[in-house]
């Protein structure tokens, strides 16, 4: 039998106040960088023209730009796509232009220019001012609502604290996920999004692996004085080779799409490669440890007041 | 054997002769998405305004055309705002005949009347302009749907989108920017009278006489591609529209060679009204104006009675073939405007569904691979479970006619991995079961327990955000939340009546079980 650990007995909870020093780092870098150099929306989000292009033979960007020129259709991004002959040209939206004038535009334009020889246009997307602000307004939605459910599925199931914890978590994976994407210039799109909730879901599936143990474990016997940190740690120590495993096939899997996926799945799998390493550390570091601080706080309420009641009663026999 | 063996046996069976014969053949079965196969995706926004607006015109002009037939003088009748027109009479004496003549408009209602001044307004009622907003997106999608139809697409899809949207999806169209000038063309005919007294050079300087409108016609130079464009002053009102058409044909025309052109033929009224106009301007030019661009006008040199005419204008042939498809199909009753717009060439989606394979099957490789060496036998009873999880995903989305995409292929990538980790959750239990010394068969049994209850949690939170992803997302989410969706629920049958199953078939035989290969 391989066995990645024999009998696990890491203190994981116990150390998790430098764990939580850890993620406020990340997600302070992430923030910091969302701030000084944003997210690049793709064209899904702020509306525009894209054209993907290929060409016979190795185009300079400077001879694209020079075509480009000749139409003054404003700001142009030129990108090479996944392969040297390939690119991508990103316009933003014009007053008074459709899609059809612009793509036909830019066709135009490249053909006139003499140094690119023969090209294809392989794919032309156009979104609208109007349907790229409703897609932004539903993709807050998608996060937000996709939140609430798992926030109310695992109250239920399990109670609020949970929930709530395993909402931060993910809140917390989202934000590293958003931060990375943003140091790297990955640019935010449509199937990005479809990546954050998958690692939304892969996080929460993670987190109530956990719980679930937790909860069976406090089923049953449990030896006596053993705190509820101890009972935690217990748990994520028993699930740690689900854990390991699961998330090693599922980091193999992103791998696979990032490197071989092709260039339109590549950020839909960066975000899977980075939500796979914060989902998995963020169910120990934060859902759990935040239920146990959670549970430690509101024992050490409950302790307190006893305490505060016996001393009242003390003090009336005095008198 | 263990209770319920047969049962489940025939249900696995059933599910599998069910997929097999759904997926059977692959080709025609799984519908390709346009990223995959190529085509154009469009969602166009119905500009109801301007019908609402045109119609509000047409009532302002009938409306004179009314109290004229009462022999009602009128000052002047100006339209206000999208819905209305304000009516001011030659005298207030006729104020009582003029009320009554209002109130024969049914779907307008009078307001700020003003019987001194002899003026009152009529605004279209509400009801009135939610159904011709409503008629104007039905009638579009109807003649689009039409238009597409004559042009030739295998299996489009034209649906209405929300309240003033059509989305429109042709699979496999070569030449996208036809495809969009066709459907995306009002498509207006209109027979307009050329004002002969007026000054065209004049009211290109912007002095159009009242009751006319300045058009252009666009010629554009064979050699240096410049185009000059010719102002024309006409009249305002339309003598004949478009939906007097019954047939248009492309032919060549003759008087100007290698150009083509359209001969188009009226309805019985179209003819009639067309020989009345003829007959009663003989000498006059006639303007074919085609959505506000003026083709051409012929003068009329005598009664025209048989109900046909041409359209000429430096046609090419497919120029002219696709002007017969929009004129026969009939006018758009209001312009349309391109929201969004997303066309993928054939070579892309050949691409495009390669990669998506190797991802597929690289992903699918090397977790068959690791389960086999991590668990031995019963990482093989894992591998099959996966097979049939795939197979059985893909014969739901064949069977519910979802479509699959790139972001769809991606899903299944990830259901993979879920449908992977739902073995490694009951194989570890199982593992567990037995360190606690556990016989094999109470192992087996206490680690499908357990793990299931976890099983179930799982699946159920990511199917709830795939729920919520497939009803928030457009397009591409939605592909990737279906085929997310239908694998986890896969991956939930295959746990709990597959693997367990295969388990029964290898462990729970007759024959003592010494020792689990896991």
């Amino acid at each position: 039998m391989i066995e990645i650990f024999k009998n696990p007995s890491y203190d994981f909870i116990g150390k998790r106040k430098w764990a939580y020093i850890v993620s406020a780092l990340v997600t302070l870098i992430g923030l910091v960088s969302l701030a000084t150099q944003g997210l690049r929306y793709d064209i899904d989000f702020t509306g525009g023209t894209l054209v993907q292009v290929r060409f016979e033979k190795t185009p300079s960007v400077a001879a694209i730009r020079a075509g480009l020129n000749r139409i003054n259709l404003g700001e142009s991004i030129i990108q090479e796509f996944g392969h040297s002959q390939e690119f991508i040209i990103r316009l933003p939206l014009a007053v008074g232009t459709d899609s059809q004038q612009t793509a036909k535009r830019i066709e135009g334009a490249l053909s006139q220019e003499p140094s690119l020889g023969k090209f294809e246009v392989r794919r032309v997307e156009f979104v609208g001012p109007q349907v790229g602000k409703e897609l932004q307004w539903q993709a807050v939605y998608a996060v937000l609502f996709g939140l609430v459910g798992i926030l109310l599925y695992i109250a239920l199931r399990f109670d609020l604290k949970g929930g709530v914890a395993a909402v931060v978590a993910v809140f917390h994976d989202v934000l590293v996920c958003l931060g990375a994407m943003s140091l790297a210039h990955r640019e935010f799109s449509l199937p990005v999004l479809a990546a954050l909730l998958t690692i939304i879901g892969f996080s929460v599936n993670d987190t109530i692996v956990a719980y679930d143990r937790l909860r069976e474990n406090r089923g049953k016997s449990i030896p006596k004085g053993m705190s509820f940190a101890d009972q935690m740690n217990l748990a994520v120590n028993q699930t740690l080779s689900r854990t390991v495993l699961t998330s090693l096939t599922v980091f193999f899997s992103a791998a696979i799409l990032l490197f071989f996926g092709g260039r339109v799945l590549a950020d839909f799998a960066f975000v899977l490669f980075v939500g796979v390493i914060t989902g998995t550390y963020s169910t120990t570091y934060i859902a759990a440890a935040l239920v146990v601080d959670w549970t430690q706080y509101v024992e050490g309420r409950l302790r307190a007041r006893k305490k505060s009641v016996v001393k009242a009663g003390e003090a009336r026999k005095i008198t | 054997m263990p209770r319920n063996f047969r049962t489940r046996a025939a249900i696995v069976l059933v599910v599998l002769i069910a997929s097999i014969w759904a997926l059977y053949p692959p080709k025609k079965t799984i519908n390709l998405g346009l990223d995959l196969q190529g085509g154009i995706h469009l969602v166009l926004g119905v500009e109801t305004d301007k019908h609402i607006g045109s119609q509000s015109d047409r009532a302002a002009e009938d409306f004179k055309a009314a109290l004229d037939r009462r022999g009602i003088g009128v000052k002047r009748i100006t339209r206000e705002g999208l819905r209305g027109f304000v009516v001011e009479l030659a005298s207030p004496q006729s104020w009582n005949d003029a009320l009554t003549v209002s109130s024969e408009f049914q779907t307008f209602e009078r307001s700020g009347e003003d019987q001194g001044a002899g003026r009152f307004s009529m605004t279209m009622r509400e009801r009135e302009a939610n159904r011709l907003a409503d008629d104007a997106v039905r009638q579009g999608l109807e003649t689009i749907r039409n238009r597409v139809d004559q042009f030739g697409v295998a299996e489009p899809t034209i649906t209405r989108q929300g309240t003033d949207r059509i989305l429109i999806q042709l699979p496999g169209v070569q030449d996208p920017e036809r495809a969009k000038a066709l459907i995306g063309k009002t498509a207006l005919l209109e027979f307009k009278l050329v004002d002969e007294k007026a000054d065209a050079q004049a009211a290109a300087q912007g002095q159009v006489p009242e009751g006319d409108q300045l058009v252009f016609q666009r010629r554009v130079d064979k050699e240096t591609k410049a185009e000059r464009r010719t102002p024309y002053v006409v009249q305002k009102r339309a003598l004949l529209t478009g939906g007097e058409l019954t047939r248009a044909d492309v032919g060549a025309d003759p008087n100007s060679p290698g150009n083509w052109q359209v001969a188009i033929e009226f309805t019985p009224t179209g003819t009639k009204t067309f020989a009345d106009i003829t007959e009663q301007n003989v000498g006059r030019h006639l303007a074919i104006i085609l959505d506000g661009n003026l083709y051409s006008a012929p003068r009329i040199n005598e009664r025209i009675p048989g109900g046909r005419a041409v359209i000429t204008g430096q046609f090419s042939v497919d120029d002219a073939r696709d002007l017969a498809i929009v004129l026969r199909a009939g006018a758009l009753p209001a312009p349309v405007t391109i929201l969004e717009e997303r066309s993928v060439g054939p070579s892309l989606g050949a691409d495009s569904i390669r990669q998506g394979m190797i991802a597929i099957l690289g992903s699918a490789g090397a977790v068959f691979v690791f389960m086999l060496l991590y668990y031995r036998l019963s990482g093989l009873i894992a591998d099959v479970a996966l097979v049939l999880n795939l197979l059985i995903l893909l014969a739901c989305m064949a069977a519910f006619g979802a479509t699959l995409t790139l972001p769809g292929i991606a899903g299944i990538a990830l259901t993979i991995g879920m449908a992977v980790d739902t073995n490694i959750l009951i194989f570890e239990r199982i593992r567990e079961e037995l360190k606690v010394g556990k016989l094999p068969r109470s192992a087996i049994d206490a680690g499908f327990n357990r793990a299931l209850r976890t099983i179930i949690d799982t699946h159920l939170t990511v199917m709830v955000t795939a729920l919520i992803l497939y009803n928030f997302g457009t397009g591409p989410v939605k592909g990737f939340a279906v085929s997310l969706f239908v694998g986890l629920a896969a991956s939930l049958f295959t746990a709990y009546f597959f693997t367990r199953l295969l388990f029964d078939v290898v462990y729970m035989g007759r024959r003592k079980v010494q020792a689990i290969s896991i």
